[in-house]
């Protein structure tokens, strides 16, 4: 498969990112790990005339630590978010989201900034945000603002990042002490979610304090399931209470139907997921 | 159908020295690195490149196309559609009607004025690089107009729409095999009636998905026509058989034309084709006089690449109240696609020699209705009608040991051929040569542990687990090795079924094998060394084995239907015993004794009662010296032989698979396969377990993933590996291999084949497994693939279908209050995710 011809430029830093991005107007891709961008070109699916590489740009890689967040620069790769204990004790279901992306050769190349933009709803790395009341940094030729992750996701494919932006880096609240859990549906290993469900809780005593929970792949973003993490808090972390505030899991929610399975199944599956997930967030 | 009655005399069964010897391949080296020569790879002075352009509407007139855009773009040196090449391009031929009166289309590499599939070719970009190529591809403009399409198999057998206006009909043929008739067994309806009065009649209906066989290698071809002969490089799996059909269809002599198949990445059948590529980039290069390349994109390969399987099986099995079987009768409705391909009709109809499998069945009815549609294509994919056959008899037992209330395994066991009683003429009219089913049983029962795990079956059945256990039977046996050329003659088939091998002693002692077998990842190489070492007794470092080139091979049939060693193999024995017997006279003439005198063992011809002895390689550089020689000999003892095998080779086995049900989801998680396979005696155990493994993930891949989804416009919905879900290696367990070894008794070195052994018997022991586990749910039946979708679905079905009196049985309860009744194909509504993958 050959892609249509395209310039190629790769600049190293974002403002010459932004800059070359604002030359290139309507016809630039700005290309991360290519993982989403690759087969699309291949594929004939799009034509770019410029392919912008933000491969060579250090300011945007590498985790830090800053007061209550953690910060995670858009061309980080998955495999750099497994391998950090920053994200793993502060953001545990980001972690257990990225150790069912794809495999090994794509995690040491797709990029989480790439695959928040490219905003797949079948992708695993939205929910997780979602859920961890992430904000975003977005960055354009004169100005840079924040989007909480609520506000990111807007429909299929489309995020809050405008024409001539970036999406520099991602700013996660501490979950310290939170259980996690990523429950991910697929028939083969190495597919897309079906339905997948991140969910993390934080358990006191015996009773769930506060519960975070989101839906990949049952709708056109991802989705908080707001209802059950209110009916969550307050109580036991029991099967019977759990599976009772889990029911409502699919409530408003509108999933695709395709081969691997239609609406009414990836509803119902919604429910048993979020039981499980969350039970196992609890330490259940 | 009776096979030929002549056999060797000797049956080998004392495997020993290199036969048995489990070598590593030595061709993976170069496979694994790719330091090789693929078809891609080549690249010649001068050679232009092809791009495909492709009909994306499933049936449709051509009413004009407009290439006058991608003629002017650069790098573009013609363009070339079905009007403007004409008769030159050839046909593409059936190499196997089934019956005189089959209704076989014309199938020109393009079409002319009407396309019969999405996908099918309707113009040819040929430019100086494959970018340029493309890039004008997109530029065709093509004008159609939509004809009814025949998508449906049921509906297109009713000819509600016509794939081929012209034939005026989609039922392509009828062919029946009738135990009657034939002689072989008794009446199938009187015995259907009978039991419908004192014993029982299960009656189901099956589906066989379509498949795709989704070989490594894309398939690529290049041609040179700028010399003498004409040369065609593909990634085929039967260079001998492209180079027949392209001599018979473009009048150029068979001497003109060199084919040659390098190294090849896999088939699984889907390269046993004669394609349009092949066939336009032959007409193209000889049109233009320059070498030209076509490499098919993965998702041209998954769309237009020939598919396989897809039929729909009504059987109607009878037997006496007591288990014992008394009448089977198979009605298949099989989708040829749009065009009769090279095997075509002829795959379905080998299933009719192996629905009786391995059991004694008195009466036997099997008719197949072959029918075309508007969708790829289809021909042979691993296993080629046995694997429907071997589905349907194995889930018609357990129905009807259901039905009866019986263990599955006696009821088997009370119907299979004893091994005492080989061999054994078949209701379809098969000499089963030699079998052991009961201790082939006894291992896998044994290794598998099935009192255990039915054990625990019943624990999770009683506490209500959401999470259930069913285990899978299937004890299955093949006829393969491909084929005694008078039987495929009474089928009509439209070639042999023999091999060649030749033996050459070179002047240093190495030997050079060449054999008309044309492997494509097998490991023919090795083992053919280890075959050709261990019967000349020279060291396997020594053997090198030629094949792929019609130059070099000159005679062969290539590699399908687990044909290569009961057949290729047989043919290289021959070949090798031939050089013994040629050194022979050679070796008593140097050591001055009677050649009666003499005996061959281990590589040398020593004299019996002495020390005294020369080895072959010897004789090889004394014949090369040809200073010495007896009177009137000519100086060579290398050897020819043709092969042409007596009979099918029957291998078998039981396999056992154990799956857990998640009731909650429908999903399957597999817990143990133990796989016992009897195919005789064994070359090398490690490609034979490679085999096995390879051939299990795809026949289980059959019953749990693989699906070639249509939506209702014709286009071809799993048409990337995101929705085609092809099985890796982190979807499987680790198997429970075993083989026994019941020796072949029509070839010498006692083998049967295995290239598609697991392929065959895996699919009804996954499918039996679930259906197993649920059966007391009231689930008798999944359709393949068992989608999670389509097990929970049934679960809800069945549920609702119970009255309250069952609910002891009924399983746990679902969180969604109402079960959902829909139906459990969600195929056909299906789309993908827009955008997964991308
Ligand atoms: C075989 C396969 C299996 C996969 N399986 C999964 C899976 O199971 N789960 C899953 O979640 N994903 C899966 N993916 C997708 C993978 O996660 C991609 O890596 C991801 O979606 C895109 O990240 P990337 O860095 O590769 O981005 P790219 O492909 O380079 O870019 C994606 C898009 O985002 C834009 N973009 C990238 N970075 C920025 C930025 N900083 N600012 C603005 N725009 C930007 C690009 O222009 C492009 O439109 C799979 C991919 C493949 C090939």
């Amino acid at each position: 498969m050959i892609p249509a011809q395209f310039d190629y430029v790769a600049p190293t830093s974002v403002a010459d990112a932004l800059a070359a991005l604002a030359e290139a107007g309507d016809d630039a891709k700005v290309l991360a790990g290519g993982q989403s961008l690759l087969p699309i070109l291949r594929m004939r699916l799009n034509a770019p005339e410029k392919i912008i590489d933000l491969g060579r740009i250090e300011e945007l890689r590498g985790i830090r630590e800053d007061g209550d967040s953690i910060v995670i620069g858009a061309m980080t790769t998955y495999a750099d978010v497994l391998a950090s204990d920053l994200v793993r004790e502060n953001a545990g279901v980001l972690h257990d989201a990225v150790t069912e992306v794809a495999d090994p050769q794509i995690r040491h190349r797709g990029t989480i900034g790439g695959a928040l933009v490219h905003a797949d709803p079948a992708g695993d790395v939205g929910a997780p945000i979602l859920a961890l009341d992430a904000v975003l940094t977005v960055t354009g030729p004169s100005s840079e603002r924040t989007v909480p992750a609520a506000e990111f996701f807007k429909d299929l494919f489309e995020t809050a990042v405008g024409d001539g932006e970036l999406l520099t880096s991602i700013r996660i609240p501490k979950h310290a002490g939170w259980g996690s859990r990523y429950e991910k549906f697929v028939r083969v290993a190495h597919q897309w979610s079906i339905v997948a469900v991140a969910a993390t809780v934080r358990v006191e005593g015996d009773t769930i304090a506060e519960a975070a929970i989101a839906l990949t792949n049952m709708g056109s973003t991802p989705l908080r399931a707001t209802a059950v993490e209110e009916s969550l808090v307050g109580k036991p972390a029991t099967d019977d209470a759990v599976r009772e505030a889990c029911a409502a899991a699919a409530d408003g929610t509108n999933p695709p139907s395709d081969l691997n399975g239609d609406s009414d199944y990836r509803k119902h599956l919604a429910t048993v997921l979020t039981r499980r997930a969350v039970l196992a967030a609890a330490g259940k | 159908m009776t096979a030929v009655d002549e056999r060797p005399e000797t049956a080998q069964d004392d495997a020993k020295g290199e036969i048995g010897t489990a070598r590593k391949r030595k061709e993976d080296q170069r496979l694994i690195t790719g330091r090789t020569r693929w078809t891609d790879n080549i690249q010649l002075p001068g050679m232009l490149h092809l791009a495909m352009v492709r009909s994306p509407f499933a049936h449709a007139k051509i009413t004009s196309i407009d290439t006058e855009a991608a003629k002017a773009a650069p790098g573009v040196h013609a363009v070339l559609t079905g009007k403007d090449l004409g008769e030159s391009q050839g046909v593409l031929i059936n190499a196997w009607p089934i019956t005189p009166d089959q209704k076989t289309p014309t199938h020109l590499p393009m079409p002319v004025d009407r396309v019969a599939f999405a996908g099918e070719i309707v113009a040819v970009v040929v430019a100086r690089s494959a970018a340029a190529a493309r890039d004008a591809a997109e530029l065709v403009d093509v004008d159609y107009e939509e004809l009814p399409a025949a998508l449906d198999l049921k509906e297109a057998a009713q000819d509600k729409a016509i794939a081929h206006p012209d034939l005026g009909t989609n039922k392509s043929a009828l062919w029946v095999f009738d135990s009657k008739e034939a002689g072989t067994g008794g009446d199938v309806e009187e015995a259907i009636s009978k039991a419908r009065t004192d014993g029982v009649v299960v009656e189901r209906e099956f589906r066989q998905q379509r498949l795709i066989p989704a070989f490594m290698e894309p398939r690529s071809v290049v041609v040179d026509p700028t010399g003498e002969q004409n040369v065609m490089w593909s990634a085929t799996q039967v260079p001998h058989i492209v180079r027949f059909a392209l001599a018979a269809t473009t009048g150029v002599p068979e001497s003109k034309i060199r084919v040659i198949a390098p190294d090849v990445g896999g088939g699984f059948g889907g390269k046993l084709q004669v394609t349009p590529e092949e066939w336009l980039a032959w007409a193209i290069a000889r049109r233009l006089g320059k070498p030209v390349k076509y490499t098919e994109t993965r998702s041209e390969s998954l769309l237009s690449a020939h598919h396989g399987r897809d039929q729909w099986q009504k059987l109607t099995l009878a037997a006496t109240k007591d288990g014992e079987l008394t009448a089977f009768k198979v009605e298949l409705l099989a989708d040829l696609g749009a065009y009769v391909a090279v095997v075509g009709g002829g795959v379905p109809v080998l299933g009719a020699f192996m629905f009786n499998a391995i059991y004694k069945i008195p009466a036997y009815h099997f008719a197949c209705q072959t029918v075309l549609t508007n969708k790829t294509w289809t021909d042979a994919y691993r296993g080629a009608g046995r694997p429907e056959a071997t589905f349907g008899i194995e889930r018609m037992m357990d129905e009807l040991a259901a039905e009866l209330g019986m263990e599955p395994f006696e009821l088997r066991e009370k119907n299979w051929i004893k091994h005492e009683e080989f061999p054994f003429t078949t209701v379809a009219g098969l000499e089963y040569d030699s079998g052991n089913y009961e201790a082939a049983t006894a291992e896998a029962k044994e290794s598998f542990g099935y009192d255990e795990l039915r054990r625990e079956q019943q624990e999770r059945r009683d506490r209500k687990d959401p999470v259930q256990l069913g285990i899978g039977i299937s004890t299955f046996t093949e006829m393969c090795g491909l084929a005694p050329s008078r039987v495929l003659g009474s089928l009509d088939y439209g070639a042999g079924g023999w091999e060649s091998a030749s033996v050459r002693m070179l002047a240093t002692g190495k030997v050079e094998v060449v054999t008309g077998a044309s492997a494509h990842g097998q490991g023919h190489e090795t083992a053919f060394s280890q075959i050709v070492a261990d019967r000349l007794g020279v060291p396997f470092e020594d053997v090198e084995v030629l094949h792929g080139d019609t130059q070099v091979a000159v005679k062969g049939l290539d590699t399908y239907g687990s044909r290569s060693l009961v057949v290729g193999g047989e043919a290289l024995v021959r070949a090798a015993d031939k050089v013994i017997e040629k050194a022979k006279p050679v070796a008593a003439h140097l050591l001055e004794v009677s050649a009666d005198d003499l005996e061959f063992s281990g590589g040398r011809f020593g004299v019996k009662g002495t020390d005294q002895g020369l080895t072959i390689q010897e004789i090889a550089l004394a014949t090369f010296a040809a200073h010495n020689l007896p009177d009137g000999m000519e100086p060579s003892i290398d050897a020819d032989s043709t092969y042409d095998p007596v009979n099918f080779s029957y291998p078998h086995g039981t396999h056992l698979c154990a799956v857990e049900v998640d009731t909650e989801t429908g999903q399957i998680r597999m817990r143990k396969y133990t796989a016992v396979d009897d195919i005789g005696n064994v070359i090398n155990p490690l490609i034979v377990e490679g085999q096995v493994h390879g051939g299990l993930v795809q026949g289980i891949a059959q019953a749990l993933w693989e699906d070639a989804v249509y939506d209702d416009q014709g286009t071809l919905v799993s048409g990337s590996f995101v929705d085609y879900t092809l099985p890796t290696a982190a979807d499987t367990i680790s198997f429970d291999v075993h083989h026994r070894s019941t020796p072949s008794t029509t070839n010498t070195l006692g083998t049967k084949g295995v290239g598609e052994a697991g392929t065959i018997a895996s699919t009804p022991a996954v499918v039996n497994a679930i259906v197993d586990a649920l059966r007391p749910m009231g689930v008798t039946d999944i359709q393949m693939p068992a989608t999670p979708e389509r097990v929970w679905r049934a679960i809800q079905t069945a549920g609702a279908n119970q009255s309250d009196a069952t609910t002891s049985d009924a399983q746990p309860h679902f969180d969604e209050g109402a079960p959902n009744q829909a139906p459990a194909d969600a195929s056909s509504t299906g789309t993908p995710t827009e955008g997964a993958g991308q």
